[in-house]
């Protein structure tokens, strides 16, 4: 009787997995289940140092509470002014120089040998990480904004000139064929044919860099670049937690004003 | 589009007058504003020591070349911690990304009025402060090593991934969650049922994206004293070792190269 109630019922419903491949799924669940135990058998953590610790965690925790923005007022000033000025003038520098590497690393636009050479520095612009740049930087131009001026700019290339090549590559044809029809020159196809179709999408991306600019200014002076990371480290340095957490607190209020901003205009552009 | 009259003939123009002045005028403001920030950082430049830079880089480049290749059997475990602090730092990150992701977004939230402008305001400030900074805190309170790395990359991927989670959970289609309401389920067995196969790929998406991000970052998170291959840069910088800076940097650059080729096939597999 059982049985054939059973028939009748048919089996229950069961939620499909996710990897269909039930050999796949076991090697990923168990390979991961032994990496995560080595990973963790690997972490030494030092408690005793942790918990000793935790007061000061507390400490720092408080300061945000009473942040300390009047004592070293002119320092953080100084680094914040230091900073804006990094991140604006590595932005405009940056693109200036991105425009014609986005229009060569278009591929419908440019020659094949023009094409690779803008490929490769866009490549290597965006492998190499912020941090590191402004290190041989610094250990090639000295300490101070120059250093940092340069790693933005580096890194505003390759940004910039990725997502410009290929907003390029996207556009639509119909209106650059229009302009070339008049008989126009290769100048007159960009600014004419080209440039209106990309530029509402070239405001968009300046400002968003200009925002990613200053979050990077705030830690090149970490590694001796200028800007207000500097300030930020000697802080740190000298456990004035209280002067630490007014900077990280104004850094906090620039981005997101600045994200705000780049919102709005964005929208605008659009 | 604006036509002008020149001698009795009308010419074509691209704007018309006022237009192209306003526009004149914003780029004199915006010339002007770069000059005086190009002045700031010309004057804190010490300029003897940037036309001596092609010397010092040749001298440099020198000395660094041939990477020292035997220094190689000393970067094997900051490797693996690298690695660590990145993929347990992502998974960390994620699981506390994933509550936070469903506070913010409005479709899920508990409550719009309280919960949501907490959950924003995690996202925020976990979001505007660099894993360097987060680093360099973490240091002074945990203590030097892999732990502080760790904990800086999940504090600061929190954002991040919740970002982006919550707007694909904002973004799911509403049909399937009536449907499975219908049915007579209870709000876990909705989110389980309704909510979380759709944002499955979104999810690891996001997951594979930011540990791609998080082995970037914790490279060199060891400059603050937090682990990983980092510290070991530190170190050949410090004692100006320049064969080993050459040989960390070339790994570094290997790594990035090997886990955004990772990111892209996985994502690839997933989309």
């Amino acid at each position: 009787m059982s049985a054939a109630l059973d028939e009748r019922l048919g089996k229950p419903w069961k939620k499909p997995p996710l990897i269909s491949s039930s050999g796949l799924r076991w090697a990923l669940l168990i390979g991961s289940v032994i990496y995560l135990i080595l990973a963790i058998y690997s972490i030494d953590v030092n408690w005793s140092r942790v918990y000793r610790g935790l007061d000061r965690g507390w400490q720092f925790v408080m300061a945000f509470a009473y942040p300390d923005f009047v004592s070293r007022a002119g320092e953080i000033k100084d680094g914040m002014i230091e900073s804006a000025v990094m991140a604006l003038a590595s932005t405009v520098v940056g693109i200036a120089v991105s425009i014609p590497i986005g229009l060569g690393a278009a591929r419908n636009i440019s020659i094949l040998p023009v094409y690779l050479v803008c490929r490769s520095i866009v490549a290597v612009s965006r492998a190499l990480n912020e941090i590191v740049v402004a290190i041989l930087l610094v250990a090639i131009f000295g300490f101070g904004p120059l250093a940092g001026f340069l790693t933005l700019s580096f890194a505003t290339i390759g940004f910039l000139s990725k997502l410009l090549a290929e907003e390029i590559e996207d556009m639509d044809k119909v209106q650059a064929e229009a302009v070339r029809a008049t008989g126009a020159s290769w100048l007159q196809r960009y600014v004419y044919g080209v440039h209106p179709q990309v530029v509402p999408r070239l405001i968009g991306l300046s400002i968003y860099r200009l925002d990613i600019n200053f979050r990077e200014s705030a830690v090149l002076g970490i590694v001796g670049a200028g800007g207000i990371g500097a300030t930020l480290n000697t802080a740190f340095d000298r456990y004035e937690f209280d002067t630490a957490a007014a900077i990280l607190l104004v850094i906090i209020v620039v981005v997101m004003g600045l994200e705000y901003l780049s919102g709005i205009i964005r929208a605008r552009v659009q | 589009m604006a036509i002008s009259t020149i001698d009795g003939q009308k010419v074509w123009q691209r704007r018309d007058r006022n237009t192209q002045l306003k526009i004149w005028a914003l780029w004199m403001v915006g010339t002007a504003v770069f000059m005086w920030c190009w002045q700031q950082i010309s004057a804190a430049t010490t300029w003897p020591f940037f036309w001596d830079a092609p010397r010092i880089a040749a001298d440099i480049g020198g000395r660094a070349v041939p990477p020292r290749w035997s220094y190689m059997d000393k970067l094997w475990e900051p490797l693996w911690d690298t690695l660590n602090i990145a993929t347990l730092g992502t998974v960390m990150a994620l699981m506390m990304a994933v509550p936070v992701a469903f506070m913010a977004a409005r479709n899920t939230t508990p409550s719009a009025l309280f919960v949501r402008p907490v959950a924003l305001l995690i996202i925020v400030s976990s979001r505007s402060i660099n894993s360097l900074i987060w680093a360099l805190l973490l240091v002074k309170i945990l203590g030097p090593g892999v732990f502080a790395g760790l904990i800086a990359i999940s504090i600061r991927s929190i954002g991040f991934c919740a970002k982006l989670l919550y707007e694909a959970i904002e973004e799911i289609d509403e049909t399937q969650v009536e449907a499975i309401t219908a049915t007579g389920a209870s709000r876990w067995q909705v989110m389980a049922y309704g909510i979380l196969p759709q944002i499955m790929p979104a999810f690891a998406g996001i997951a594979v994206f930011r540990w791609d991000i998080n082995l970037r970052e914790s490279t060199v998170l060891g400059l603050v004293g937090a682990g990983g291959i980092g510290l070991q840069l530190k170190g050949s910088l410090d004692t100006l070792a320049w064969p080993q800076v050459s040989l960390i940097l070339l790994v570094i650059l290997l790594a990035v190269v090997v886990s955004e080729w990772v990111s892209a096939k996985v994502r690839g597999a997933i989309i």
